[in-house]
């Protein structure tokens, strides 16, 4: 085990703003991306159900 | 199994369904691992202290934004050769996951940079070539969504991506060929690696947990693309009608 309490783990000693910084905006970018993907999964199914009602009229 | 059987959107599209669970499922068992061995398994370095511990995104990030760029030229160059249709999606799918990768190494390039350099950025050759990958990425996005014909849209994307596949050797060596700030690498297939081992498995892992990712991102943004594109057909039609 690395770390003797929460605090020095968030303090990654003296690095906390590096480290976090870095694995951060690697999950808001992971986290970003996934949420885009399911938009443009929703928006796809959409438009197509749209075209087909507009097919069959 | 036969190969060309799956090059078939209509047989793909399922195929790829059947798959993205398992990539999806592996990646998060990947990404727990390799957390843990990040911050909990891995010692301090003697020289950087924690803030080292920025390794574990920063290289297997930056392997996969040069990866994944060789990969969507190789999908090019087999589309523009044989104009298949799979091709075309699969370099598409796979061009903001690797824009995604090329910016996670440039952000954590910075954030390791100021406490270790002294800068956020400097114009060192493999930085600077790196920013130019950022730059082919977007560009070859912007390209293919200014072009509204979906076949032009594909072709010139896919030329601009084989031009660029160029700059992927350039950020490579650029460490050796430009004697610059940036450290030459810690892992090649020449010599045994200059790192503890520890880090190397947490890295390798992180690395490998990329991977899965991609692949299952990639083909849920394939999946997505071929039913646009496949829309007119009878298979996607039953699709739809199952589905409503």
């Amino acid at each position: 085990m690395n770390w003797e309490s929460w605090e020095a783990f968030w303090a990654m000693g003296g690095y906390g703003l590096y480290v976090w910084g870095s694995f951060g905006m690697t999950l808001l970018c992971v986290v970003g991306e996934l949420w885009l993907l399911r938009r443009h999964r929703l928006q796809t199914w959409q438009r197509l159900k749209r075209l087909k009602s507009w097919d069959s009229q | 199994m036969n190969l060309y059987y799956y090059a078939s959107p209509s047989t793909f599209y399922p195929l790829a369904g059947r798959l993205i669970p398992w990539f999806a499922a592996l990646a998060l068992v990947l990404t727990a691992a390799g957390l843990y061995i990040s911050f909990f398994v891995a010692p301090t370095d003697f020289q950087q202290g924690e803030g080292y511990r920025i390794i574990f995104i920063h290289v297997p990030a930056a392997w996969m934004s040069m990866f994944i760029y060789v990969v969507m030229a190789f999908w090019s160059a087999i589309g523009l050769a044989w104009n298949t249709r799979l091709s075309f999606v699969m370099a598409r799918a796979l061009a903001p996951t690797g824009a995604m990768f090329t910016f996670v190494a440039l952000w954590t390039g910075a954030f390791w940079g100021k406490p270790m350099w002294g800068a956020w950025w400097v114009w060192d050759a493999r930085l600077t070539s790196e920013l130019i990958l950022f730059f082919l990425y977007v560009g070859v996005m912007a390209l293919q969504a200014a072009i509204d014909d979906p076949r032009r849209s594909d072709r010139a994307g896919a030329l601009l991506n084989l031009v660029g596949v160029i700059n992927v050797p350039i950020i490579y060596f650029s460490v050796k060929w430009w004697n610059t700030l940036h450290q030459g690498s810690s892992v090649n297939l020449t010599r045994a690696p200059s790192m503890a081992h520890i880090m190397l498995w947490g890295m390798l892992i992180m690395a490998l947990a990329a991977w899965m990712y991609a692949i299952a991102v990639a083909l849920v943004r394939a999946r997505s693309l071929i039913l646009e594109r496949e829309r007119q057909t009878d298979w996607v039609r039953a699709l739809l009608e199952a589905k409503s």
